[in-house]
């Protein structure tokens, strides 16, 4: 399944500076849709690269981070049961404070 | 060299003097300015001129002055704003909280616009390295309030609206008392305990929340607390970890993006204060400078379970007044120079100036990020930042086993000392702490780091 992750807000530093990610995943084996809760793991895994807890706070993204499916706010369709489907764009954004 | 001194701080205390003058000079000058425009329109009605008197405009339904229509009529020709939303504005007040790099281009906006009333609050002083960003401020107001800057600017682009000046720091004490009196609430502030405290605020006295943040190349913005809409802590009901929270002053900006995002910020103002158009509420703008990518994105609504603003909530004033906002995101609101090491492990800039003196042999180690490094840096120092620290350990044991090679040929036999300096004289402790672990027990941290001796021992070497 083809995704495009985006990371925003100075997540991106925690993936080799780089902002937009097109990868492939494989639903897990015995599953049946692939979720929210398997790309978390999937991206912890295979793209973060340093400081792991800036990312997750246990089997979720840390406060302070906002999700967004497809421009839409993950709140809104189950967080970590979302199912994800082929072509879906994930945005992981880290909330700014400065001014 | 003495006499010289002397000189150029007689200068410095004139400049400064003349200075302050000048800002009262013209603050005088704009109040004069308004009290006589707002004579002569009254004169105007009331001339006679060959024995034929004017007939005096009658008063408009709307409300709006000759001056007005004609200041605004730009705003008044847009078909989808008007005269009623321009009548709207006039009548709204707004307070921004933070007149630096958001605030300003909010504030110039509202002020220009013609918002009736007009709060700053900001309790900092205008720096030179304000000045890339902080737009409404000039150079002439260095050293003085921004709030006064701020105001001064605002009042030579408007004489016509009123500003009110507080010149003090947002507080729980204060806040309720301040926010109450205005329709609209700009959050343009730069810390995570003031963003909660002024959301939390605004649900209390039931205000809409203009809220925007900006730092490196990113911006963002929406509007909380309006029509039903959630608040910052239906969003962030944790606060992020101390480390994700980073300032202007350690990270650094880009001067434009806070702009833009300070020039959106009194856009989404004014549509609520003239009730046009449709508010960034349950949405929220996320701008990306370096790649040009503008997104708008769908939020939660407001969430039933939120401890501020949800069904349950038991939070009041009282709760609001005796809440802990620095405790509660762990975020100190002025940030102080840690003690992580003993004593015996530091040393001071000056003692390390002797080092040099005496040409001690020694190994500098500064561990700042490698651009920092770039901008200036002590004589004969090796940078490795201290996030690399680990990976490059063997270039700083090779540097100190070059230095234990040249005592071969003098008379001293001590070891080599190893001397860690930063910007500010946190990092370098944790790095001498790391250090002292692993063995190398000579290692002390510069207290203050390069600002202290740029303080206190050559007043010519940059700080940032």
């Amino acid at each position: 399944m083809q995704l495009t992750l985006e990371f925003g807000g100075g997540l991106e530093l925690l993936c080799d500076s780089e902002k937009i990610h097109k990868v492939n995943v494989d639903l897990p084996n015995g599953a049946d849709d692939f979720t929210m809760k398997h790309l978390l793991s999937w991206v912890r895994t295979n793209l973060i690269k340093e400081r792991p807890e800036m990312f997750m706070k246990g089997d979720t993204v840390r406060p302070g981070v906002l999700v967004l499916v497809n421009d839409c706010d993950w709140e809104l369709s189950g967080q970590l049961d979302t199912t994800i489907e082929e072509k879906d764009v994930i945005v992981f954004i880290s909330t700014l404070h400065g001014g | 060299m003495e006499a010289n001194g002397g000189d150029s701080s007689e200068i410095v205390r004139e400049l400064e003097e003349l200075k302050l003058r000048k800002t009262e000079i013209e603050d005088r000058i704009s109040t004069l300015e308004a009290k006589l425009h707002d004579t002569t329109a009254v004169e105007r009605c009331d001339a006679v001129s060959n024995g034929y008197s004017y007939p005096t405009v009658p008063a408009l339904e709307h409300g709006l002055s000759p001056d007005q229509i004609y200041r605004y009529s730009r705003q008044l020709l847009l078909p989808s704003f008007a005269i009623e939303g321009q009548s709207n504005l006039l009548k709204s007040s707004v307070l921004v909280i933070g007149a630096g790099g958001l605030g300003s281009p909010a504030l110039l906006y509202l002020a220009a616009c013609g918002v009736g009333r007009l709060g700053i609050i900001d309790h900092d002083v205008v720096e030179l390295n304000n000045m890339h960003r902080q737009i409404i401020h000039t150079e002439a107001f260095i050293g003085h309030p921004k709030v006064k800057s701020a105001a001064a600017a605002c009042r030579s682009i408007n004489s016509t609206i009123k500003i009110d000046e507080y010149v003090e720091a947002l507080r729980t004490s204060n806040a309720l008392e301040i926010l109450s009196q205005y329709d609209i609430i700009v959050d343009a502030t730069d810390n995570p305990p003031s963003r909660y405290m002024i959301s939390d605020c605004c649900v209390l006295l039931g205000k809409p929340l203009v809220s925007g943040a900006a730092l490196g190349m990113d911006g963002q913005l929406t509007v909380y607390n309006h029509n039903g809409g959630p608040c910052y802590r239906c969003l962030f009901p944790t606060p992020p970890p101390t480390t994700a929270c980073q300032r202007c002053s350690d990270s650094g900006v880009l001067g434009v993006v806070p702009g833009v995002i300070g020039c959106l910020q009194a856009l989404e103002t004014i549509k609520l204060a003239s009730m046009v158009g449709e508010p960034l509420s349950e949405r929220m703008l996320l701008f990306d400078a370096l790649s040009a990518r503008i997104r708008i994105v769908k939020i939660r609504g407001r969430s039933s379970l939120c401890t501020v603003c949800g069904d349950n909530s038991s939070f009041n004033k009282q709760k609001f007044k005796d809440f802990d906002y620095e405790d509660f995101t762990q975020f100190p609101l002025v940030a102080g120079p840690l003690n992580l090491i003993p004593a015996e492990s530091r040393i001071s800039s000056k003692e390390f100036k002797e080092i040099l003196q005496k040409k001690e042999r020694h190994v500098l180690l500064d561990v700042r990020p490698s651009h920092h490094y770039k901008i200036v840096s002590l004589p004969d120092s090796l940078n490795i930042p201290l996030a690399n620290l680990e990976a490059r350990l063997n270039e700083l044991t090779s540097a100190l086993k070059e230095k234990e090679d040249d005592h071969i040929n003098t008379v001293s036999c001590t070891n080599p000392g190893l001397y860690v300096v930063c910007r500010r004289g946190n990092d370098s402790q944790s790095a001498v702490q790391y250090l002292r672990d692993l063995g190398f027990s000579s290692a002390k941290d510069i207290i203050g780091g390069l600002e202290a001796w740029a303080a206190d021992v050559n007043p010519n070497f940059p700080t940032y």
